[in-house]
């Protein structure tokens, strides 16, 4: 029996390890060992948290402290005061409203007590590394119920009960998905989880690899055993390197305890994964193009039908799954499909994560029922707007996706609820927006991510989303006309319907959504030349107001290309034609003399 | 560990390793705090926390969390433990060798009877 008394869980995440994770565990490290309690004293290195923006982020138990933006001094006062005095460091916990501390424990700060943890259920809790740690938290145990309690077809039945649907983007059925492939002729078939996660923003299937690699292993286990599969790939893309080298320690420890490989438990079923490599593209995420990588091609996609469980991979009959899709597999097989569906609605089962960014306060990964509104995901667990600004819309489902205005933040967020609006639930991205926010702006920034990673097989894709980033940029210059708006919109229901492969399908929908809700945006843009959030450079100009200017030159020393004219204590004047707009002046004018303004003045 | 095969040693594994997983989760009933200051440690502190463990493991408590603090400022009675039960007023034991360990956790814990003449202090200073 070890003799741990704390055990520190201290995030190793993405996010976490770039603001400075590993300078702060070598000090913890190095200060336990100088009080000599590395005996008594467990640091565990874990998945993302889910509270990036905090980070680096660590919690000590038993007394479950959570403690935020750490530093190597304070990772050395809270190995004095708290560790060794039980004394609880205030300066570093969760800060609730106007710098108020909130309680503690971490399951009570609000950030953390609305979520509920299906797929993400052992990330930022246990050791990734440890096989044993994933058991005691009853991992393995649906492989050990579904191999020797379950038929194939049980286990089929269960996920279908569950209503479980793909967490990659479509939200189709993932039992019924199971069946097809099942049923579908063939002694050998495949097993593929999608982990290329090529939505900008979206970083969930990377902080389940990372953080619980062997939900992971499992699922697709169990998968394979339901459909008939006798081999499994992970398509995971190389920028996830943490990911792949957790990943590869998680196969070959499960692979110790026949969890994979011939005769899994004791059965006669046998099965292995391998990982698979991709360069990062975001069309490889598609799946046929996945399972032309795989096959060493050219990553493109393909004309459905025949779908992948009829001619997948090599041409046999081939089952493909996201990642949190199969996180939440064996919990289901585990629990029963009812222990699912006691969250989310009657179509959209379970929780769901999400990666809240923008203008919101609390960024980063947050796993809800299903069904909750975006009022209470944006506010309640968000925390709101950081500036007090007013929020004015959420953009969600990455570049595939819409906008959402405040006026339906009432709306549950479902596939259905979101679609009915305009915007997709998709792989979890949820952008907040604020007045700042310019909507002909926000579509071009989408447009702009979709010219770049068009694979150019089909035309209306290759060349329609670049004719219409060139039409919103036309427009952001005030160079649009109203013409110019029927043309985006007529294109962009044009590529919707002729394009080859999802991508394309769905590139137009940051238009058509801001179309949709913001048309005054873009008319605005074109007939008056303004841009009303002020956010559009060619259609602002930075003014100081004469009345309040005090001369003091703070605006002209930071100008970069010395656009301010005036003297001490004189009012200044910006040269409109030397200004870059870069926004430093009003930015340092200590008195709010320097003002934006839309129209530009000429 | 070889391959495994069953169901038995899959719950091995499990009980095994849970205790240190259990340990990060709250919803304890209550802690117990040992002073391991210069002085404590000294008195032989590490071998009381030790026992406290690793009774505590022997009788299967999982809701009972073990803390070290720095010194209670009792060092003449040390090793010192205090216990705090929810609803209890926490009490400060004295002299808490491993022996007297095993003995308040048996009585105060397990049979919620405190130890009297083992107190020091009862409530907080
Ligand atoms: C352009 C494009 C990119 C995609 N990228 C991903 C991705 O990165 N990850 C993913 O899981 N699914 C992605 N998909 C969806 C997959 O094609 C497929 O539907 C999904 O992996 C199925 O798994 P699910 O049913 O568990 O969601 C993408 C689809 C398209 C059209
Ligand atoms: S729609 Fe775009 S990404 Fe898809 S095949 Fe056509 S060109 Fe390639
Ligand atoms: S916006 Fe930038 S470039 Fe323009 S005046 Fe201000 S500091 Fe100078
Ligand atoms: S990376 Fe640490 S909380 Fe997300
Ligand atoms: S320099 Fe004019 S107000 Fe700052």
């Amino acid at each position: 029996m070890p003799l741990t008394t704390n055990t520190i869980l201290i995030c190793a995440g993405g996010a976490c390890i770039s603001a400075g994770e590993e300078s702060v565990k070598d000090v913890l490290e190095r200060k336990i060992k100088e009080y000599n309690l590395q005996d008594t004293i467990n640091i565990v290195e874990t998945g993302c948290m889910g509270a990036c923006s905090l980070g680096p982020i660590m919690v000590i138990h038993p007394e479950g402290v959570y403690y935020q933006k750490l530093t190597p001094e304070a990772a050395e006062k809270i190995v004095e005061e708290h560790l060794l005095k039980g004394r609880v460091v205030e300066e570093y916990l969760y800060k609730g409203d106007k710098g108020k501390i909130v309680p503690q424990p971490q399951k009570e700060i609000p950030f953390f007590s609305r979520q509920v943890k299906v797929a993400t259920r052992n990330v930022g809790i246990i050791d990734p590394l440890n096989i044993d740690e994933y058991i005691a938290r009853d991992g393995y145990f649906a492989l050990h119920k579904a191999l020797k309690e379950m038929t194939p077809e049980q286990v089929i039945e269960v996920v279908k009960e569950s209503g479980l649907r793909g967490r990659g983007g479509a939200g189709f059925p993932t039992g019924l998905k199971w069946e097809f492939a099942r049923k579908s002729p063939g002694d050998e078939k495949y097993m593929i989880c999608n982990a290329d996660e090529g939505d900008p923003g979206a970083f969930m299937d990377r902080s389940i690899l990372e953080g619980d690699p062997h939900s992971i292993i499992e699922a697709m286990t169990i998968a394979a055993y339901a459909i008939g599969a006798t081999k499994g790939f992970v398509y995971v893309r190389a920028e996830y390197p943490i990911a792949i080298e957790r990943l590869t320690v998680a196969l070959n420890q499960a692979r110790e305890y026949g969890f994979l490989g011939e005769n899994i438990l004791g059965t006669d079923f046998s099965f292995d994964i391998e990982i698979r490599i991709g360069a990062g593209a975001f069309v490889c995420g598609e799946e046929t193009a996945l399972m032309h990588s795989i096959e060493g091609k050219r990553g493109q996609p393909r004309v459905k039908p025949p779908f992948p469980a009829q001619k997948g991979l090599w041409g046999k009959p081939s089952n493909i799954n996201n990642v949190e899709t199969l996180a939440c597999v064996p919990p289901i097989i585990y629990h029963g499909p009812q222990w699912f569906r006691q969250w989310g609605t009657e179509k959209s089962p379970g929780t769901k994560v999400f990666a809240l960014a923008g203008k919101v306060k609390n960024t980063g990964l947050v796993e809800v029922p299903m069904g909750i509104t975006l009022r209470e995901l944006i506010y309640e667990i968000g925390g709101g707007s950081p500036t007090g600004k007013k929020i004015k819309a959420v953009q969600t489902g990455g570049p595939s996706g819409g906008v959402i205005p405040e006026e339906y933040f009432d709306t549950p967020v479902d596939y259905e609820s979101l679609q009915q609006l305009g915007a997709i639930v998709g792989s979890g991205g949820m952008i907040v927006l604020d007045e700042d926010d310019c909507m002909v702006d926000v579509a071009k920034f989408f447009l702009e991510f979709t010219v770049d990673e068009s694979c150019g097989k089909c035309t209306p894709c290759r060349e329609g989303t670049k004719k219409m980033y060139e039409i919103l940029d036309k427009i952001t210059k005030g160079e649009g006309t109203e013409e110019d708006i029927d043309i985006l919109e007529n294109l962009a229901n044009v590529i919707k319907d002729s394009s080859l492969c999802g991508l394309g399908q769905t590139a137009p929908n940051p238009v058509l959504s801001t179309l949709r809700y913001y048309r005054d945006e873009y008319l605005a843009h074109v007939r008056d030349k303004t841009c009303p959030a002020k956010k559009c450079k060619d259609l602002i100009s930075y003014v100081i107001n004469p009345e309040k200017c005090v001369g003091c030159t703070a605006c002209a020393r930071v100008c970069p290309v010395n656009a301010i004219n005036g003297e001490v204590k004189k009012v200044h004047e910006i040269d409109q034609d030397a200004c870059v707009k870069c926004g430093s002046c009003i930015e340092v004018c200590r008195f709010g003399a320097i003002s934006k303004v839309t129209p530009a003045v000429q | 560990m070889g391959k495994i095969k069953s169901l038995e040693e899959l719950m091995k594994i499990k009980e095994n390793t849970l205790k240190n997983v259990k340990m990060r989760e709250e919803g304890k009933r209550g802690r117990i705090i040992v002073a391991m200051g210069t002085c404590g440690i000294a008195a032989g502190a590490k071998d009381t926390l030790k026992a406290i463990v690793e009774t505590l493991s022997e009788l299967n408590i999982d809701d009972i969390s073990v803390v070290q603090s720095g010194c209670m400022g009792l060092c003449e009675v040390e090793p010192t433990i205090k216990v705090e039960l929810d609803g209890e007023v926490p009490v400060i034991y004295g002299h808490v060798t491993p022996e007297n360990a095993k003995r308040i956790i048996k009585s105060h814990i397990v049979a919620g009877e405190q130890v009297g003449e083992l107190i020091v202090k009862r409530g907080e200073e």
